[in-house]
């Protein structure tokens, strides 16, 4: 297979490094950089699981190939907590809600909602179902992920406004 | 009142998911590993006559593509042994590592490609070209049952792999005496567990080549451990079994596979650490399901609806192979009866293969379907009686003063089945209440008026939780202080971890988060059976908390000798052991356990073992029964046979809650579940038996926009069966929650006169019965309301 060199952006830091044009961007981060953070359950573009950021924008990593992201800005579940640890209020959300079960489509669940947080600050229910209607949980029912995205608006909000 | 117990603590668990630091199996990296594919059979059943891998064997990347006969040398017998058993025996009915001969459904698998990546692989499996002769196919049980049926495995005499009776009663003088005889024919679909990760296995050739770690994302590290060591014919020091993070377990990881057993013994011959990941197209292809039963039931009543018996059949789908004990239609039939008093019971039970992935337990493991069997019936009689849905269960619900209450069954242990507590007409009560079940005949009346199709059900369910024989419990504090759980239970997303280290810390004076907990390791725990059955609270919980009961009394006991004040003078806090009401003077768990370490030729603590730690092997044969009463409303858009859940009340006694958070979750979860055995979720086969459903774009799992807010009730009377007075918790959500669903559906489809006796129920199918009905009713002369 023809490799090609790619330089891109992983949570703030540059990477360069080469791929097979086949191996899709999850495999890449998961077991090119080690961000294993980053899930595959169903690796057809249905669960989820794979969703990261590219340039800000929610992308199922199993349906786009490594050499796609070349030059991209890429955000992974890696790269919400602060520089100095402390966990990123979405985060702290899904914790104090029990927003997470298993932890497997936490990854792809998170990154969409960041999505979501960003353009929506105030959204209702039913629009944090609607965001992550195309995220499949099989633990929580949902529900309490609902919750925590619910806190997590509110909690930024508060940080806007300070 | 408790300090850390019967909290909602935040979980332990959660930092490390969170920041996208778990260890799920592939998440493991190995230096020098080759990656796995499979060769799956592409037909039904057929004859091998010849398999091709010379192309393959020289594409790009590969490093060996190997079948049954080049694994041979590393395995004692190419048949797998029955898993989940006291035996461990191979039959005519487990599957094989890899097949050779015969294939028995799609998917079964039949060489393995091993290359430098997972990609390389796949490209390999594309090059082997398997030679078939095929065979007769069977894909209904019904049909595979009949005397003459195909078999679909060339060496099986008969399809038939078990038939059992289940009665209890005078059930002919029940049918003589009865005012009324309905009959049901019931058809219950469930689908595939699907957890979010599939399965995958890695193992690493430890330096010297003779001895293996395994790990493997299973809900039974023990089992396999033994199952691999017999196999493999490995000294237990050359080998080790760890469960990884796991995400999600459901029921399919509760089995042992052919591919755990494969890439040890492959990586043992090439001398080369493996990996397989299963995709989510191998997971529909190859992972247990539970799918298909067939109920044909009489239910006698007197002339108020109170039943007299109950008889039939049942037909279960077990597929090609069975991997463990078929203890699915047992469970079925056993607990059909459910929270109610049947004096009389007679259900023949045929286990039947088919030419389809083997079936075992998915969430629930066969409760739903009795549970939807009995419910059904339930609402049968009161429809066909004109007795309010509710009021007919009122009859027949166990009384709390017949507490507690013995089946004349026995559960699998050859225990007898002994409901210990609960009080079931008042968790019926209590949800009706909450779920405006009075007042909703006006609703639904005003709601028609406006043309809209409203509906309300309801199902009681009863589980036996806590499954034994028992589970281990070691708790150990290091001279460091640091303190540690070590369990055979398997911790697979359901939180186990906070909630032991609750259970420790509450004994012994600390938080939660100053506890590790250690599940399914087998270099730690040499006991432990593993995560089935809603059993690992109770089991490995009474356990943790007897250890660490015990670690706490030895502590006080060495710290008296070590301080000289006596005993009933000393507490546990904070970490140390103190004297009470004088908080300065004590001495820290860390000094304790390293005076129990012991030094060379020191003198010891008198009355004291060595070692800060306990472990313990809670048994029990018993079950603690959890009760649950669910309520729902729904709204059917009669012209497209589109459901909606407008409101869902579930009530559950799961006993003493140890985590009010955790169990929450649980029920969330099993609910959903749920959800999806009663609106979404078929797993089809064509009469080929080739799977129709291999994505989730075809497989429909519940999404957000579908549910609605969950109302969660629960009750605590304590179970009587163990210390914490706990009843599981991980499949009580799923079990009713068909049945009430449908119910509703029902409910709301009066006006169509429709009775429905299926689950799932898919719009296409609701519209057709609605369809039906209106031409019944046409045909009748009847108006529709
Ligand atoms: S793994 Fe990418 S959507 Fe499922
Ligand atoms: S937490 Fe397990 S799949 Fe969502």
């Amino acid at each position: 297979m023809s490799e090609r060199s790619i330089e891109l952006t992983v949570n703030g830091r540059s990477y360069s490094g080469t791929a097979d044009v086949r191996t899709t961007l999850a495999d890449f981060l998961r077991h090119g950089l080690g961000l294993t953070g980053t899930h595959l359950g169903c690796e057809h573009g249905v669960c989820g699981a794979c969703t990261i950021l590219v340039d800000g924008v929610s992308a199922r990593s199993c349906l786009m190939l490594a050499v796609q992201a070349e030059g991209s800005d890429v955000r992974t579940i890696e790269g919400l907590a602060e520089p100095n640890g402390d966990l990123h209020p979405l985060q702290t959300a899904f914790r104090d809600n029990h927003g997470l079960q298993c932890g497997f489509c936490t990854p792809g669940i998170l990154m969409t909602l960041m999505e979501l947080l960003d353009e929506q600050p105030d959204p209702t229910e039913a629009d944090v179902r609607d965001a992550i209607s195309g995220n499949i949980c099989r633990c929580t029912g949902y529900q309490s992920i609902v919750a925590a995205a619910m806190q997590a608006a509110a909690e930024l909000r508060k940080g806007r406004r300070a | 009142m408790s300090r850390v117990v019967g909290h909602p603590k935040h979980r332990i668990e959660d930092p490390a998911l969170l920041r996208g630091n778990g260890r799920f199996v592939d998440d493991i990296a190995l230096p020098d590993l080759l990656h796995v594919a499979f060769v799956r059979s592409t037909v039904a059943h057929a004859r091998i006559i010849g398999v091709d891998v010379e192309i393959a064997k020289d594409m790009p990347g590969v490093h060996a593509v190997m079948q049954a006969k080049d694994l041979k040398p590393a395995l004692m017998s190419l048949r797998m042994p029955l898993g989940a058993s006291p035996s461990s025996a191979q039959n005519s009915s487990t599957p094989f590592v890899l097949s050779d001969k015969e294939v028995a459904y799609v998917g079964e698998p039949i060489a393995m490609v091993v290359a430098h990546s997972r990609y390389e692989a796949e490209d390999a499996v594309a090059a082997v070209i398997v030679d078939y002769d095929t065979l007769p196919v069977v894909t209904d049980a019904r049909v595979g049952a009949v005397v003459g049926a195909p078999v679909v495995r060339t060496e099986l005499a008969s399809n038939v792999l078990n038939k059992l009776k289940v009665e209890f009663g005078d059930i002919e003088a029940a049918f003589s005496d009865a005012a009324h005889v309905f009959h049901d024919d019931l058809l219950q679909h469930r689908g595939c567990g699907h957890p979010m990760e599939g399965r995958g296995v890695l193992v690493e050739v430890r330096p010297g080549g003779n001895s293996l770690c395994v790990w493997s994302s299973t809900q039974m590290p023990h089992d396999l451990f033994h199952a691999l060591s017999a196999m493999l014919d490995l000294d237990e020091n050359r080998l080790r079994v760890i469960t990884p993070d796991v995400g999600g377990g459901f029921g399919p990881k509760y089995c042992l596979y052919p591919e755990e057993f494969a890439l040890p013994a492959a990586a043992t011959i090439l001398g080369r650490n493996l990996k397989w990941i299963e995709d989510r197209r191998e997971n529909f292809l190859a992972a247990i399901q539970e799918r298909d039963q067939y109920w044909s039931l009489d239910v006698a009543t007197d002339a108020d609806g109170r039943v007299l018996g109950m008889k039939g059949s049942l037909i279960h789908d077990q597929g090609a192979y069975a991997p463990k004990p078929v203890n699915l239609p047992y469970n079925s039939a056993t607990a059909a009866t459910g929270p109610y008093i049947v004096p009389a019971y007679s259900v023949d039970v045929s286990i039947v293969h088919t030419n389809k992935v083997p079936v075992s337990s998915v969430r629930g493991a066969g409760y739903p379907q009795a549970a939807f069997a009995m419910e059904r019936m339930m609402d049968l009689i009161a429809t066909e009686l004109g007795i309010d849905r509710a009021e007919v269960r009122a009859r027949n619900l166990i009384p709390p003063s017949k507490m507690p209450y013995t089946k004349p069954l026995k559960a699998r242990s050859g225990a007898a089945m002994v409901y210990d507590s609960g009080d079931y007409p008042a968790s019926q009560a209590e949800a009706l209440a909450a779920a405006g079940w009075t007042d909703f005949p006006q609703r639904q009346a005003a709601a028609l008026a406006e043309g809209r199709h409203i509906g309300i059900g309801m199902a009681n369910a009863v589980k036996g939780t806590g499954r034994g024989p028992f589970e281990s419990g070691t708790v150990r504090i290091a001279p460091s202080g640091r303190v540690s759980v070590f369990t055979g239970a398997t911790a697979m997303g359901q939180g186990l971890a906070t909630a032991l280290a609750q259970i420790c810390a509450e004994e012994l004076g600390i938080e939660a988060e100053q506890v590790t907990v250690i599940a399914g390791d087998t270099a730690f725990s040499p006991l432990g059976l593993g995560g089935f059955a809603s059993r690992q609270l109770v089991t490995a919980g009474s356990s943790v908390h007897i250890a660490s009961k015990a670690v706490a009394a030895k502590a006080i006991k060495a710290a008296s000798h070590m301080l000289d004040v006596p005993e009933e003078e000393l507490e546990l806090s904070g970490g140390h052991v103190r004297v009470k009401g004088n908080s300065n003077r004590g001495m820290s768990l860390a000094e304790v356990a390293t005076r129990l370490r012991g030094a060379p030729g020191y003198a010891f603590p008198a009355d004291v073992d060595p070692g800060l730690e306990s472990s313990i092997q809670w048994k029990t044969d018993a079950l603690a029964y959890a009760n649950a009463c669910h309520v729902v409303e729904v709204e059917v858009d009669v012209e497209v046979g589109h459901v909606t859940i407008n409101r869902y009340v579930a009530l559950h006694d799961s006993g003493k809650l140890i985590n009010p958070m955790i169990v929450d979750g649980q029920i969330h979860g099993g609910i959903a579940h749920g959800i999806g055995n009663a609106l979404f979720e078929v797993m089809g086969y064509d009469e080929s038996g080739q799977p129709l459903t291999t994505t989730f774009a075809e497989y429909l799992l519940v999404t957000a926009t579908e549910l609605p807010r969950f109302e969660t009730i629960y009750l605590e009377t304590p179970s009587p069966m163990n210390p914490l007075g706990a009843k599981g918790v991980g499949e009580a959500g799923t079990i009713p929650a068909a049945a009430a669903i449908i119910s509703a559906v029902e409910d709301a489809l009066k006006p169509f006169a429709v009775r429905i006796s299926q689950t799932p129920i898919v719009p296409e199918t609701l519209f057709n019965l609605i369809q039906k009905g209106r031409a019944e009713m046409a045909a009748r002369g009847e108006a529709i309301s």
